[in-house]
């Protein structure tokens, strides 16, 4: 439950406004985080600034996925804090809650309704009321139609609009996914892994739609693509065994001495052979770190 | 002139949706039954006995309640093995006011007091009997009654987030312990003889052939109207929430439903369903007792889904009809084989036809072009929507 200063309580479908006056929309404070003794969160630290593009990095296994999956409640921290701006304790909501306050999240395994048609897809995702009530009588406005249909286009699946989404490709759907969070206007877009299974066309479009977006919007995305990466981040934070090894521009963070031990030390560790997508050149461990080592010598 | 006939029914059964035709063809056969019963004197052929028509509301009934589990089930991934509770509730509520309808015309002629009562040296009604010798009241606790066991049910089932199996096996829990609690002669409904003998509903006898005739027509205004509304509720925005629930429960949370309360409210709409269906069923075939809560009944309509295909509203009603029609012919000759018979018909036709019945339909229908797709002014939206229209880009390997 949100609860406003005076201690009543907001219903999550009220516009929750963060607090943002220090800059910062999302506080992720001290979080721990550990499955069966493993930890896959350590004592982490990130803090994002409203409007600004981050990307997270980190090799498998970082903890890049777990770290979404504590800010929009699927999984229960140990330790530590989330708020949304300076007031909203994350922790005390659910899921659904969290993402009626504003953060939206994009999964690494693109996950839509199979058996629903892309257009209903979106329609689900439109930012409003989430009751029964209005979803048994509601009908949809022209307005939101019109919204339907922009973002339709934004993500080129037009004329696939009545298909069911269990037909589409791997990377339409990742597509949808990217849409169906448009449609819910969040504050903060939680975006992993969004170009894998996608052509270098289609991921050159993804970073200028995510690029568009941030300013209104804050997003986090994680990717393993380096090029990509490259493509889009201002800031980019490295994940290392569930904490922050580092964090800077992508030039700072590829010349720091610790990334580059981690990722020599675990020089097969980073397998990236499942997003390379075509049109841009491979980029494994190796040559990463090559590229950045030559920068420094 | 007949080809040309022909073309414009095929036209109109081309423009049809499942609604037209299944309240359409209920129609007709509610008008069918219920003129060759009256009109045809009982020696011609054509005549429809009252036997039959009691019958024909009984498969009815089953329909109605075949079609609350698929709305459930189908549409909404609970898999009920319990529903017969519900509609064991309804029928009991209707019971109850059937027996106050006896008034003093039971054994020991007592106004007040059903027979089972006196017989137990109960002095007066327990409180939960207040009331039930009202028909208004009566209605209204065909769809309480069950609804706030589901109600009950689901909130703690879908808050707690059971699911699956587990669930299933809770539905099943729930009917047997009803069985059990209605079996108890302190229950106050009649112990394991149940509630029966009797006389009269709303001031007609339901000896007189014109009220079984009208419980009948009654039963499928009903499951027309229930019909209407499930199908109101599949096509709604709710509904797609519901099938997404299915699907991917948790991915509806991140997009800020909360799916638990939409698996509650459709669970107690499904329930009241049932609840109609339990009442509608008790009058016709005179009695109401324990053994409706019996588990196998509430898998058996899972079955019936199952066969005429669920996630298809109509499906659910072609299986209840036909596996009940089967049941009477197949207990007529040898009633001890019947579960083995139903048994086998389940994995053959999950075998053959894993849609069911509904599932094999479209195919049926293309053959004879009787189908939407085939016509050729289709509609922008059809077009899209049907399987065989346009290409897809194949299928991308993609990471992860
Ligand atoms: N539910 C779980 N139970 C046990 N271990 C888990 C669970 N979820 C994640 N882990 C472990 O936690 C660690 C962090 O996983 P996470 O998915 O966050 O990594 P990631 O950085 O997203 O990796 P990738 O780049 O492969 O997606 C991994 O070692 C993983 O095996
Ligand atoms: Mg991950």
């Amino acid at each position: 439950m949100i609860v406003d200063k005076a201690g009543t309580p907001i219903t999550a479908t009220d516009n929750v406004q963060p607090d943002t006056r220090h800059g910062v929309i999302l506080y992720v404070e001290d979080v721990s985080v550990s499955f069966d003794g493993f930890k896959a969160l350590n004592d982490l630290n990130l803090y994002i600034n409203d409007g600004e593009l981050r990307c997270l990095i980190g090799a498998n296994g970082a903890g890049k996925t777990t770290l979404m999956d504590v800010i929009t409640g699927k999984i229960r921290p140990d330790t530590g804090k989330v708020n949304f701006g300076q007031q909203v304790d994350l922790l005390q909501l659910d899921e659904s809650e969290i993402a009626r306050v504003g953060i939206g999240r994009k999964f690494q395994k693109p996950t839509v309704f199979e058996a629903l048609s892309v257009y209903k897809n979106i329609e689900l995702s439109l930012a409003g009321d989430k009751g029964i009530w209005t979803s048994l009588f509601g009908k949809l406005t022209g307005e939101q139609r019109d919204r339907i249909d922009e973002i339709l286009r934004t993500i080129g699946l037009t004329n696939e609009a009545f298909y069911m989404a269990e037909r589409l490709s791997h990377g339409q759907k990742q597509w949808l996914e990217i849409g169906m969070l448009l449609a819910a206007e969040p504050r903060v877009l939680l975006v992993d892994e969004p170009v894998a299974g996608m052509t270098g066309q289609e991921t050159e479009r993804t970073a200028e739609l995510l690029t568009s977006l941030a300013g209104e919007h804050s997003v986090v995305v994680v990717e393993h693509d380096m090029a990509f990466v490259r493509s889009i981040a201002r800031t980019v934070t490295v994940l290392h065994q569930g904490s922050v090894l580092a964090e800077g521009s992508m030039s700072e963070v590829q010349s720091n001495p610790e990334v580059i031990k981690v990722y020599l030390g675990e020089d097969s560790g980073e397998d990236s052979g499942d997003d390379n997508s075509e049109g841009y050149p491979s980029e494994s461990g190796e040559e990463y770190i090559e590229a950045s080592s030559s920068k420094e010598g | 002139m007949n080809m040309k006939t022909t073309h414009t029914f095929v036209e109109i059964i081309r423009k049809m949706s499942h609604l037209h035709i299944v309240v359409g063809t209920l129609f007709v056969a509610t008008i069918y039954v219920s003129f060759c019963n009256l009109a045809f004197a009982e020696s011609s052929f054509l005549h429809v006995s009252d036997y039959t028509v009691s019958l024909f509301g009984k498969y009815l009934c089953y329909a109605l309640l075949a079609l609350a589990v698929d709305l459930v089930w189908g549409y909404c991934g609970i898999l009920s093995l319990g529903h017969g509770a519900f509609f064991g509730l309804g029928g009991y509520a209707m019971g109850m006011y059937l027996m106050r309808q006896i008034g003093d015309r039971g054994v020991y002629g007592n106004a007040e007091l059903p027979d089972f009562m006196v017989f137990l040296n109960w002095t007066e009604l327990p409180w939960y009997w207040a009331g039930s010798s009202s028909f208004l009241w009566m209605v209204l606790m065909v769809f309480v009654a069950p609804g706030i066991l589901a109600f009950v049910f689901g909130m703690l089932a879908f808050r707690s987030r059971v699911s699956g199996v587990y669930l299933s096996i809770m539905t099943q829990a729930m009917t047997y312990a009803l069985m059990l609690a209605f079996f108890r002669n302190e229950m106050g409904f009649g112990g394991n003889n149940g509630l029966t003998d009797f006389k009269e509903i709303a001031g007609f006898s339901l000896q007189d052939p014109h009220t079984k005739l009208g419980l009948f027509v009654v039963t499928a205004i009903a499951l027309a109207i229930a019909y209407w509304v499930s199908n109101y509720i599949v096509k709604s925005k709710l509904g797609a929430i519901i099938t997404a629930t299915r699907d991917a429960e948790s991915r509806v949370r991140f997009v800020g439903y909360k799916p638990e309360y939409y698996k509650v409210w459709i669970f107690v709409v499904s329930a009241m369903i049932a609840g109609v269906a339990g009442a509608l069923y008790v009058p016709q075939v005179g009695i109401i007792n324990p053994g409706e809560f019996s588990p196998l009944n509430s898998i058996e309509i899972v079955v019936w889904v199952a066969i005429g295909g669920r996630y298809t509203l109509y499906g659910a009603i072609i299986g209840a009809i036909l596996v009940s029609y089967a049941k009477t012919r197949f207990t007529a000759i040898m009633p001890e084989a019947w579960l083995f018979a139903l048994g086998g018909l389940f994995v053959l036709v999950t075998l053959l036809f894993p849609k069911g019945i509904a599932g094999a339909l479209p195919g049926v229908a293309r053959r004879f072009g009787l189908d939407a797709n085939t016509n050729d002014n289709k509609t922008n939206k059809n077009n899209a929507q049907s399987e065989e229209q346009g290409t897809l880009k194949a299928p991308r390997a993609g990471g992860q």
